[in-house]
C-alpha cells in the first residue's frame, strides 16, 4: 500500500510540475501582459514602466524562474480590483465553491449508487426503465438552462427560494438541486452498467449458491467490484463541478472561484485569474490523486 | 469414432452483412430508432438551414416583439414564437443549427483523431514516450477546462476554430485513456502475437489488428463526447465568450433570452429543448451503439423474443 | 419406493439466444444418494451444467425459462418452493463449487471474510463462524489457515483457491455437493490432490456428489455412477464400469475411443538431421527464474512433445524460439546461426521457417478478419511467396489440407466450432510453408473427440509434409500416441528427455512418474489398480 502511494505520489509531482510550467505559458503565450494587465488606454511609456516594474524585459527563462519561486512561496501576485493578495481572495472564493461540489457531489453520489444498483438488480424492470430514462434526461440537460428555468419557477412564479446570494440554507437548494442533475444522469448510467456486469458475474454465482440475500449480494458483493469506474466517473464529474460551476455560479452570483474569475477577466485583474486557475488546478489535482487512492483502497489487486 | 476430416459440427451459421444486421439491431430498439431519424433531420437542417431560412432568422419585426408562440395566424415561421428584436425563433433555430453542431463536430474530430493517436502511441511504443504522454494527459485532466476555455476565448477572441481548438484540447484525455488501456489489452491478445510471429510490422499490428478493434469503442465515446462538447460551447456562448453576435448557436440564444425570462420565456425555452433533444438522442444513441457494437452483448437487440417477457 | 437424495425428474430448460429459441436440456431425469457420485459427463455444448444450474437457482430467467420437470431434494420439489426456502437450501443443504475457482471468488474480500459469509447467511453466530473457517482451512490443506484468513483470493494458487472453494462450500456440511468441473483449470498432480480431497470429505460428510466434467478420467477416478449427456439429451446413464466397458450409445462410443493414449506409439528414432539445437538457454522476468538452461536438439521431421505443469517454463520456451521474448543467455542453433542474434530484417525471414498455433483459436484468430484474409496475411507480410493472383487458389487447397471447405473463405471465425477454428489457424501456419510449427498448448481449449481429429489432422500433415513439431502441453496422455521424443520440464529445467516409448514405459525420474501416476486413465479399473497403488 505505502509504495503504491509513494509510486503514485511521484507520478503525480511530474504531473504537477508540468501543470505550473503549463500556467507560466498560458499567462505568456497570451499576448503581452502589460497590455493585458493595464488599461486599453494605458500608454507606450506606462506599458514600458510595467514591463520593467514586472521584470517583463527579463529572459523567459529568467521570468520563469521567478514564477516558479513566486509560485512555491504562495506570493500569487496582488488583485488589482480587492488591493489584497490574489491568493487570499481565490481561497475565500474556493472555499465556497468546495463546499457546492463537496455537499453536491455526496448527494448525487449516494443517490445515483442507490438508483443505479436497484435498476442494475432489476435491468429491464419497470423501476430500471423509469431510472434509465430520467437519468438519460437529466443528462441532456444544460445547467445554465435547468438554471434559469429553476428561477423563473421557484423564484420568480412561485417565490419559494431565493434567486442569489448566499445568505441562508435556501440559498443553497437552488444551486445544488441544479448541478445536481447532470451528474446524477451521468452516474446512474455508470453504475447502472456496472452493476450489471458485476452482478451478472461468477463471484455473485458463488454467492448465491451460498444462499446469500438479495441485498447482501447488491451492495456487498457487487458494489464493491462496480465502483471501479464508477469513481473514474465520479472523480470526473467532481473535477467538472470544480470548474464548470462558473456557468451556475454566475447566474445565481454565487461567490465562489467561477464567478470570481468570470469577474476578474472582465476587469482584467489576471493575478486573481491564474492563481484561480492554479488553485482549481490544484484541487482537482489533489482530487484525482484521491480518486487513485481510493482505488487501492476498493481494490486489493491494486494495492500489491 | 470416424477420422473423416470434417467434423459433426453443425452446419455453419449464415449471416447477414454487418449493414443489414445493424439496421435490423436499430429497428429493434425503437429509442435509438427515433433518436437516429432525429440527429438525421438535424444534420441535414445544419447542412441546408442557413441558406433556407438565412434571411428570415435575421429580419427585424419590430410590431413582432416577443410574440408569443403557437400564433398560427401569422404562418408557420412564427409558430415558436419571436425574439426581443421580434425575429422568428423557428428560423432561428434551425439556422442555428450549423454553427452549433459544426463547432461539437469539429471539436469531437479533432480531439478524437489526436487523442486516438497519442493512445495509440501510449499503448505501443517504449515505456517513456508512454509515460510522457500519459503525464501530459494527466495535466490536461487536471486543468479546470472550462476556465481554461474562458480565458483562452477572451485573449484570443472567440471565433468558431478558436472554440473548436479550445473544446477538443479538453477532451483529448479521454481518447487518449481509452485508447491505451484499450491498445495495451488488445497488444497481448493471441491473434497480436500471432501476427508478430507471421513477421508482421507495428504498423500493421497497429493499423490492421488493433485499431479495427478499438473503433466500436471509440465510436461510442464520440457519440457521447458529442452531446458533451455541445453542452459546453452552449455554456461558453451563454457566458459570452463562445460564439459571438450575429452569429447565433443555441447556447448564445439561450443567453440573449435570460432578460426576457419572466415575461417572455419562450425565448429561452426553445434552444434549451433543442439542445436537450440533440444531447438526448446522442446519448440514446451512444447507449444503443455500445450494445450493438459489442459482440458479447448483441444478443440483447437480436434476439427473437423479448427479453422481459 | 425409496427417497433418492435428489431427484431430477424430466427436467427441460431453454433459452432465449440470436439465433431463437435453444432448448438446452431436453426431458432429463437422474437421481443421486447419500454417500453415492453421480458423474455427468460432456462435451461443450452438451448441456452438462443447465440441470445442476436449475438445481441451484442460478439459471437468469429471463432468457432462461424451465419449461418443465421437478427436482426433488429429499422428497421436496425445490422448483415450487418459495425464493426464501430455496435461499436457505442453497449453502446449508446443498452446495456448489465450480471451474475456474478465481473468478468465482470475491476478489475484493478476504477468503475469511467469504468463508465466514457461507455460515452467518445461515444463521451462525461470526465468533462461531470463525473459528470453524479456520477448521475449515486446516481441514482442506491450506498451509497457516490463521493467517490465510486474511488474504485474498489472489494470493493464492489456483490449487489453493479451489481448496478454499471447498472449504467454504462445505462449512455447513451439505447434504449434497455439486462440483462443476472443479479439476479443469488445474495441474494434472494438483488434480489428482483436489479429487482425493474431495472424495475423503465425502466419506467424512455422507454426502451425495454430482460431479460436472467433460473428462472421462474424471470419471473413471470419482464416480460411481455417471449419465452421459449429448445436446441437451441425456443419452446414456449407468455404472462407471458399465458404461466405460460396454457403451450402448453411438456417441458414448464415439468419445470413449477419442480418449488420448490408446494407439501406437511412434518408435522415437533419434537419427537424423538436426533441424534446431537449444543450449543452456535461460530466461528471467524479475526475480523469477522461467528457464533455467534448457539445452535440446530437435530432429527434422519429428515431433518433440514438451510437458509441464503450470510454472514449468514450457510457454517461456515457446516464446524466446519464437523471439516473442528475448532469452537472456543462451544460443537456438537453426540452419548455422544462432536464432538468438538475428538482426530484426533477418527475424523477419526467419518467421517463414518458424511458425506457431496456439492455444485457444477464439482469440489467435482476429475476429474481425475473414477466412481469406487470415490465412492470405501472411502473403501480405511476405509478397515474395506467391502472387497474388494465386492467393485465393492456394487459399482454398490449405483450406481443404485441413478438412475444410474452399467455400469458408468468406466466412468469420465466429461462425465456425472450436475445432474448425483450431484448422484455420494451422492452415494460416501453413501458408508461410514453414520447416517448424510450435504448438502452445494447441488442442487443450477442445473437446476430448475434436483433440484427437486435431492431433491426426497435425501428425498427418507432418507425414506428408516432413514438417518438424514441437508440442507444448501439460498433460502425457495428449502427447503419447503423437510424439517422437519427450521433454519433461519442471520449474524451468528439463526433469527428463527420451523417446516417448521410453518415457511412457520406463520414466526413470521420480517427477515423471508422478505425473504419469497423477494424469487419470479413463478405464475404471485401470484408474482403480492405480488408486490401490498410491494408497
Amino acid at each position: 500500500m505505502l509504495s503504491f502511494i509513494r509510486k503514485r505520489s511521484v507520478a503525480s509531482l511530474i504531473s504537477l510540475v508540468g501543470l505550473i510550467v503549463m500556467v507560466f505559458f498560458l499567462s505568456r503565450m497570451t499576448g503581452d501582459p502589460a497590455s493585458l494587465f493595464l488599461p486599453v488606454e494605458a500608454s507606450a511609456e506606462m506599458k514600458q514602466q510595467f514591463r520593467e516594474l514586472h521584470g517583463l524585459n527579463d529572459p523567459l527563462l529568467v521570468q520563469f524562474g521567478r514564477y516558479v519561486g513566486d509560485v512555491v512561496t504562495g506570493d500569487l501576485g496582488e488583485s488589482y480590483r480587492k488591493a489584497r493578495p490574489a491568493l487570499d481572495v481565490v481561497t475565500e472564493a474556493f472555499t465556497w465553491t468546495l463546499w457546492l461540489a463537496l455537499i453536491t457531489m455526496s448527494l448525487v453520489t449516494s443517490a445515483a449508487i442507490v438508483v443505479g444498483s436497484l435498476a442494475a438488480f432489476r435491468s429491464g424492470g419497470f423501476f430500471d426503465r423509469i431510472a434509465s430514462m430520467l437519468s438519460l434526461i437529466g443528462a441532456s440537460v444544460p445547467d445554465f438552462w435547468l438554471a434559469i428555468v429553476a428561477i423563473v419557477l421557484f423564484s420568480v412564479n412561485l417565490a419559494w427560494l431565493p434567486t442569489s446570494g448566499t445568505g441562508s440554507v435556501l440559498h443553497w437548494i437552488l444551486p445544488i438541486g441544479v448541478l445536481f442533475v447532470r451528474p446524477f444522469g451521468i452516474i446512474v448510467q455508470v453504475v447502472r452498467g456496472s452493476m450489471i456486469s458485476a452482478l451478472s458475474s461468477a463471484y455473485v454465482k458463488t454467492a448465491r449458491a451460498k444462499g446469500v440475500r438479495s441485498g447482501p449480494i447488491i451492495f456487498i458483493h457487487a458494489l464493491r467490484n462496480a465502483m471501479l469506474p464508477v469513481i473514474t466517473v465520479i472523480g470526473d464529474q467532481a473535477a467538472s463541478l470544480l470548474n464548470g460551476a462558473v456557468v451556475v455560479e454566475t447566474i445565481f452570483g454565487f461567490p465562489g472561484v467561477g464567478k470570481l474569475m468570470i469577474d476578474s477577466i472582465l476587469q482584467r485583474d489576471f493575478n486573481v485569474v491564474l492563481a484561480a486557475i492554479l488553485v482549481t488546478a490544484l484541487a482537482i489535482f489533489l482530487m484525482n490523486l484521491l480518486i487513485d487512492l481510493c482505488y487501492a483502497l476498493l481494490d486489493p489487486r491494486i494495492r500489491h | 469414432m470416424s477420422l473423416s476430416s470434417t467434423e459433426t459440427d453443425p452446419a455453419l451459421r449464415e449471416e447477414p452483412s454487418l449493414g443489414v444486421r445493424m439496421g435490423r439491431m436499430l429497428l429493434a430498439d425503437k429509442f435509438a430508432l427515433v433518436a437516429a431519424l432525429f440527429l438525421v433531420v438535424m444534420v441535414i437542417l445544419a447542412l441546408v438551414g442557413p441558406a433556407w431560412l438565412g434571411e428570415e432568422a435575421v429580419r427585424q419585426n419590430l410590431r413582432g416583439r416577443n410574440l408569443a408562440p403557437f400564433d398560427w395566424s401569422r404562418g408557420w415561421i412564427w409558430c415558436m414564437g419571436a425574439d426581443a428584436l421580434g425575429r422568428p425563433l423557428f428560423a432561428r433555430i434551425i439556422v442555428a443549427t450549423q454553427n452549433t453542431l459544426m463547432v461539437a463536430a469539429g471539436a469531437v474530430v479533432l480531439s478524437a483523431a489526436i487523442g486516438t493517436f497519442l493512445g495509440l502511441m501510449a499503448g505501443f511504443s517504449s515505456p517513456r514516450i508512454s509515460q510522457i504522454i500519459m503525464r501530459l494527459a494527466d495535466v490536461i485532466m487536471s486543468f479546470p477546462s472550462l476556465l481554461i476555455a474562458v480565458i483562452v476565448l477572451y485573449l484570443l477572441g472567440s471565433s468558431i476554430v478558436n472554440l473548436m481548438v479550445v473544446l477538443s484540447i479538453t477532451r483529448i484525455p479521454v481518447y487518449l485513456r481509452t485508447t491505451r488501456a484499450e491498445v495495451l489489452e488488445i497488444r497481448e491478445r493471441m491473434f497480436v502475437q500471432a501476427a508478430r510471429v507471421m513477421g508482421a510490422s507495428s504498423n500493421r499490428i497497429l493499423f490492421r489488428h488493433i485499431l479495427p478493434i478499438v473503433f466500436p469503442t471509440l465510436t461510442t465515446l464520440a457519440t457521447l463526447d458529442f452531446a458533451y462538447v455541445m453542452l459546453a460551447e452552449s455554456a461558453l456562448s451563454f457566458l459570452g465568450i463562445g460564439i459571438q453576435p450575429p452569429d447565433i448557436t443555441w447556447g448564445l440564444m439561450i443567453s440573449q433570452g435570460r432578460q426576457y425570462l419572466t415575461n417572455a420565456w419562450w425565448l429561452s425555452f426553445w434552444p434549451g429543448l433543442a439542445i436537450i433533444l440533440t444531447t438526448l438522442s446522442l446519448n440514446l444513441l451512444s447507449n444503443w451503439l455500445r450494445i450493438a457494437l459489442d459482440p458479447v452483448q448483441r444478443w440483447r437487440l437480436e434476439m427473437k423474443e423479448p427479453a422481459n417477457g | 419406493m425409496a427417497e433418492h437424495l435428489l431427484d431430477v425428474r424430466n427436467l427441460s430448460v431453454e433459452f432465449y439466444t440470436a439465433s431463437g429459441v435453444v432448448k438446452a436440456v431436453r426431458n432429463i431425469s437422474y437421481h443421486l444418494d447419500r454417500g453415492e457420485t453421480l458423474a455427468i459427463l460432456g462435451e461443450s455444448g452438451s448441456g452438462k451444467s443447465v440441470s445442476s444450474a436449475a438445481i441451484m437457482n442460478l439459471i437468469d430467467m429471463p432468457p432462461g425459462r424451465i419449461t418443465s420437470g421437478e427436482i426433488f431434494l429429499d422428497g421436496e420439489d425445490l422448483l415450487t418452493m418459495r425464493p426464501d426456502e430455496r435461499r436457505e437450501v442453497n449453502g446449508k443443504r446443498i452446495a456448489m463449487i465450480f471451474q475456474d475457482p478465481l473468478s468465482h471468488l470475491n476478489p475484493v474480500y478476504t477468503v475469511g471474510w467469504q468463508i465466514r459469509e457461507a455460515m452467518t447467511t445461515h444463521g451462525l453466530p461470526k465468533d462461531a463462524a470463525d473459528a470453524q473457517a479456520i477448521r475449515l482451512l486446516g481441514r482442506v490443506g491450506i498451509p497457516d489457515p490463521q493467517a490465510a484468513m486474511d488474504k485474498y483470493p489472489h494470493q493464492f494458487s489456483g490449487g489453493q483457491r479451489q481448496r478454499v472453494m471447498i472449504a467454504m462450500a462445505l462449512a455447513l456440511r451439505p447434504d449434497l455437493l455439486i462440483a462443476d468441473e472443479p479439476t479443469t483449470a488445474l495441474d494434472v498432480t494438483v488434480q489428482a490432490d483436489v479429487l482425493a480431497l474431495l472424495k475423503e470429505l465425502q466419506r467424512e460428510i455422507g454426502m451425495g456428489v454430482l460431479i460436472i466434467t467433460h473428462d472421462l478420467g474424471v470419471v473413471a477416478e470419482i464416480a460411481d455412477r455417471v449419465v452421459v449427456m449429448e445436446k441437451g439429451a441425456l443419452v446414456e446413464s449407468g455404472t462407471v464400469r458399465e458404461v466405460y466397458k460396454n457403451p450402448k450409445h453411438p456417441y458414448t462410443r464415439r468419445l470413449i475411443a477419442a480418449a488420448p493414449g490408446k494407439g501406437v506409439m511412434h518408435e522415437g528414432e533419434t537419427q537424423g538431421e538436426v533441424l534446431l539445437s537449444v543450449r543452456d538457454v535461460c530466461k528471467n522476468y524479475g526475480a523469477f527464474q522461467a528457464l533455467k538452461g534448457v539445452s535440446f536438439d530437435l530432429m527434422a521431421g519429428q515431433t518433440l512433445a514438451i510437458v509441464g505443469e503450470s510454472g514449468s517454463g514450457k510457454s517461456t520456451l515457446a516464446r524466446v524460439l519464437l523471439r516473442l521474448d528475448e532469452p537472456d543467455s543462451g544460443q537456438a542453433i537453426w540452419k548455422g546461426r544462432d536464432l538468438f542474434q538475428l538482426s530484426p530484417r533477418e527475424i523477419y525471414r526467419l518467421r517463414r521457417d518458424l511458425q506457431m498455433v496456439f492455444q485457444d483459436p477464439t482469440q489467435s484468430l482476429n475476429p474481425r478478419m475473414t477466412v481469406f484474409q487470415l490465412v492470405s496475411e501472411a502473403w501480405v507480410i511476405h509478397p515474395d511467396i506467391l502472387p497474388r493472383a494465386k492467393w485465393r487458389e492456394r487459399v482454398a487447397e490449405l483450406l481443404q489440407q485441413v478438412g475444410l471447405s474452399p467455400d469458408h473463405m468468406r466466412r468469420y471465425p465466429h461462425q465456425f466450432s472450436g475445432g474448425q477454428r483450431q484448422r484455420i489457424a494451422i492452415a494460416r501456419a501453413l501458408a508461410l510453408e514453414p520447416r517448424l510449427i510450435i504448438c502452445d498448448e494447441a488442442v487443450s481449449a477442445l473437446d476430448v473427440s475434436v483433440q484427437a481429429q486435431v492431433i491426426e489432422l497435425l501428425d498427418k500433415l507432418r507425414r506428408q509434409t516432413g514438417i518438424s513439431f514441437i508440442f507444448i502441453a501439460h498433460d502425457l496422455p495428449v502427447v503419447r500416441d503423437f510424439a517422437d521424443q519427450v521433454m519433461v520440464m519442471q520449474k524451468g529445467r528439463i526433469v527428463e528427455l527420451g523417446g516417448v516409448r521410453q518415457i511412457f514405459e520406463a520414466p526413470r525420474e521420480p517427477y515423471t512418474q508422478a505425473l504419469l501416476a497423477a494424469s487419470l486413465d479413463p478405464d475404471p479399473d485401470v484408474q482403480a489398480a492405480h488408486r490401490a497403488r498410491r494408497a
